[in-house]
C-alpha cells in the first residue's frame, strides 16, 4: 500500500493514560523483615544484663571526654605526620634516583609489612634497645623519659600510616596527565615546583576519598595505642571498668563516641572535595 | 657574520629499535615561520620535542641563540647539564601542544601568570598586567577567569599560546596546535598564529594545515622516515616540489 499524506488506521489512542505504579511486594516484605528483626536485636539487648543507666552517665564523664580528645589529637598528628611522609615517599618512589626509589620502596614494604599493634610496642619498648639517647658530645637523655606513650603512638601510627598513604598519593600522581608535566616543564618548571604548583593540587582530588577513608581508620586505629599506655577512648573506658566491672557499658560508651566522630567527618570530606574539584566543573557562568 | 637561532646538526634520535630521527641538520633564522610537514611518525613533533628539551636527544647538537642545547664540551666529552640549567635554556622557547595542556585547576588568566610569577619571580601586577594584554591579543578578554573546562577547544588552545608568549621567548614551537580542534574551531588559532607571525616572531609550527603553511610560513620542510626529504620555499615545495616522496605525500593529503 502506497503512504499517503493521513496516517494508518489500527493504533489506538494512549495520550491521557498513566503509567500505574508497581506493587513492589518484595520489597515491603523485606522491609518488614528486616525492621523485624531489628526489633527482636534491640528488644533482647534491652531486656539482657546491660545497665542503660550507667551508659548514660559514663557517655560525659570526665575521663571519657579527655579520652576521646585524645583520641582527635592523636589521630590528626598522626595523620599529618602520615601524610607528609606519604608525599615525601610518593615523590621519590616516583624519582628517577635509583637509590630514592629503593628506599621509598623499602620503607613502604617494612612498614606495611608488620601489624600496626607490633610496631606500637616496638616504639614504646626502644629504650630495650637503646637505653639512652641522643647526639653525641651534645645531648643525652634516657629512652624510657623520652619515649612516653604519646610520642610511642605517634611515631607508631604515623609512620604505619605514612607507608599506605605514599601509595594513594602515588595513584594520585600518575593519575595527572603527563602533558601537565610537559607544560610545566616548558615554562621553566624544574620537577619539584611542577609538582608542588601543578601535579600536586590536581592529585588532591583524586586523593581526597581515599584519604578520607585512610583517616577514619586512623581515627579507630588510635585505640591499638591503649595498649601502650596512651590516655585514649578506649583506654580510659578500660580504666573505669576495670574499675567499676561495667565492660559493657563502658564499651558501647566507647562505641557511641567513635561512631559520632565518623558521622561528622563524613560532611567534613565533602566540603573538602568541593574545595579541590576547582575548574573540574562545567559551570554556566 | 649572523649565525641562525636554531641550528640543529646530525641530530638522531631513537625510541629502542625505531629510529625516530636519523642525522637530521637543519637552520631556523631569526623572524622566519617554518612549517613542518609529513606523515604521522615521520619525526617531526620528535624534532621539534628535541628543541625544547622535552625528548633528549642520542647524538648530534643542537644550538639555541649560539648556545649549545642540555649539554656541555668540557675536556673533549659533553657533559649533561642540571635540571635548572636545562629549564633556563627552555624560557628561550615557548611550546604549544596538540592537546592544549592547560593547567585544569587554574583560570586563563592563571594559566598565563604561573611562569611569570613562580618561575621568573616578577612582580604580580606588572605580570598581571601584561596576561590581560595577552588575552586582548588572542580575542579572550572576557574569558580571564574561566577556568579551561569551561572554554572551547579552539579558546583553550589561544590561552596556550598566550601562557606561551607571557614567557616572552625568542622561538615559538607548535605541535600540530589545530589537530585537536573541531573544524569550525581551526581558524581562530590559525588567526592568532597569523598574526604572531606578522609581529615577526621566529615559529616551528609542525602542522597538517596545508593552507596556512602556503600561506604564512617563509620555509616549508617536509620529512619522511626520521629524515628531512625536501624543503625550501612554501610555493616552490607544495606547488612544484621536486621530490617524488614529496608529491606522493601531497597528493595524499590534498
Amino acid at each position: 500500500m502506497k503512504p499517503g499524506p493521513a496516517l494508518a488506521e489500527g493504533f489506538p489512542d494512549l495520550s491521557g493514560m498513566r503509567i500505574a505504579r508497581e506493587p513492589h511486594w518484595f520489597r515491603w516484605l523485606s522491609a518488614a523483615l528486616i525492621v523485624l528483626v531489628l526489633a527482636a536485636i534491640v528488644r533482647a539487648f534491652a531486656g539482657g544484663q546491660i545497665e542503660w543507666s550507667y551508659v548514660s552517665r559514663f557517655l560525659t564523664a570526665k575521663v571519657i571526654l579527655e579520652g576521646i580528645v585524645n583520641t582527635m589529637v592523636m589521630a590528626v598528628l598522626a595523620m599529618a605526620l602520615g601524610i607528609v611522609l606519604g608525599i615525601v615517599v610518593a615523590i621519590m618512589r616516583l624519582s628517577p634516583n635509583p637509590v630514592l626509589k629503593t628506599v621509598a620502596a623499602g620503607y613502604t614494604w617494612l612498614f606495611r609489612g608488620t601489624p600496626l599493634i607490633l610496631q606500637l610496642l616496638l616504639w614504646f619498648n626502644l629504650a630495650l634497645v637503646f637505653p639512652t639517647i641522643g647526639i653525641p658530645g651534645l645531648w643525652t637523655a634516657r629512652a624510657v623519659d623520652v619515649m612516653t606513650p604519646f610520642l610511642a603512638a605517634l611515631l607508631g601510627l604515623g609512620i604505619n600510616q605514612g607507608a599506605y598513604t605514599s601509595e594513594v598519593m602515588r595513584a594520585g600522581m600518575l593519575s595527572v596527565d603527563i602533558g601537565q608535566y610537559e607544560a610545566a616543564q616548558t615554562i621553566g618548571m624544574g620537577r619539584l615546583r611542577a609538582l608542588r604548583r601543578i601535579i600536586l593540587p590536581q592529585a588532591m582530588r583524586v586523593v581526597i576519598p581515599p584519604l578520607g577513608n585512610e583517616f577514619i581508620s586512623m581515627v579507630k586505629a588510635t585505640s591499638l595505642a591503649s595498649v601502650i599506655q596512651y590516655p585514649e577512648l578506649l583506654h580510659n573506658a578500660e580504666n573505669i571498668y576495670y574499675a567499676n566491672s561495667r565492660v559493657i557499658e563502658l564499651l558501647i560508651v566507647a562505641g557511641l563516641w567513635y561512631l559520632l566522630v565518623v558521622s561528622i567527618l563524613t560532611p567534613l570530606q565533602m566540603l573538602l572535595e568541593r574545595r579541590f574539584a576547582r575548574g573540574t566543573l562545567r559551570l554556566a557562568r | 657574520m649572523t649565525k641562525p637561532l636554531v641550528a640543529i646538526r646530525s641530530v638522531s634520535k631513537n625510541f629502542g629499535e625505531f629510529q625516530a630521527l636519523k642525522n637530521v641538520s637543519l637552520d631556523v633564522w631569526a623572524g622566519e615561520v617554518m612549517c613542518l610537514i609529513g606523515a604521522s611518525g615521520s619525526g617531526k613533533t620528535t624534532l621539534l620535542r628535541c628543541v625544547n628539551q622535552l625528548t633528549a636527544i642520542d647524538a648530534g647538537g643542537i644550538w639555541l641563540d649560539d648556545e649549545l642545547l642540555g649539554v656541555r664540551e668540557h675536556g673533549g666529552r659533553l657533559h649533561r647539564l642540571s635540571e635548572r640549567e636545562i629549564g633556563r635554556q627552555r624560557l628561550k622557547t615557548g611550546m604549544v601542544f596538540q592537546r592544549f595542556n592547560l593547567f585544569p585547576h587554574k583560570t586563563a588568566l592563571e594559566n598565563i601568570t604561573e611562569g611569570p610569577t613562580q618561575v621568573q619571580g616578577r612582580k604580580p601586577d606588572e605580570v598581571r598586567a601584561e596576561a590581560l594584554e595577552l588575552l586582548r591579543r588572542v580575542g579572550l578578554s572576557a574569558k580571564a577567569d574561566w577556568y579551561p573546562a569551561q572554554l572551547s577547544g579552539g579558546q583553550q588552545q589561544r590561552v596556550a599560546i598566550a601562557r606561551a608568549l607571557a614567557m616572552k621567548p625568542m622561538l615559538m614551537l607548535f605541535d600540530e596546535p589545530t589537530s585537536a580542534l573541531d573544524p569550525e574551531l581551526v581558524g581562530e588559532v590559525l588567526a592568532v598564529m597569523r598574526e604572531l607571525a606578522r609581529s615577526g616572531m621566529t615559529m616551528m609550527v609542525v602542522t597538517h594545515e596545508l593552507g596556512f603553511a602556503r600561506e604564512v610560513a617563509d620555509r616549508v620542510v617536509y620529512m619522511d622516515q626520521g629524515a628531512i626529504v625536501e624543503q625550501g620555499r612554501a610555493q616552490d615545495v607544495l606547488g612544484a616540489p621536486r621530490e617524488e616522496r614529496t608529491r606522493a605525500f601531497l597528493s595524499a593529503v590534498i
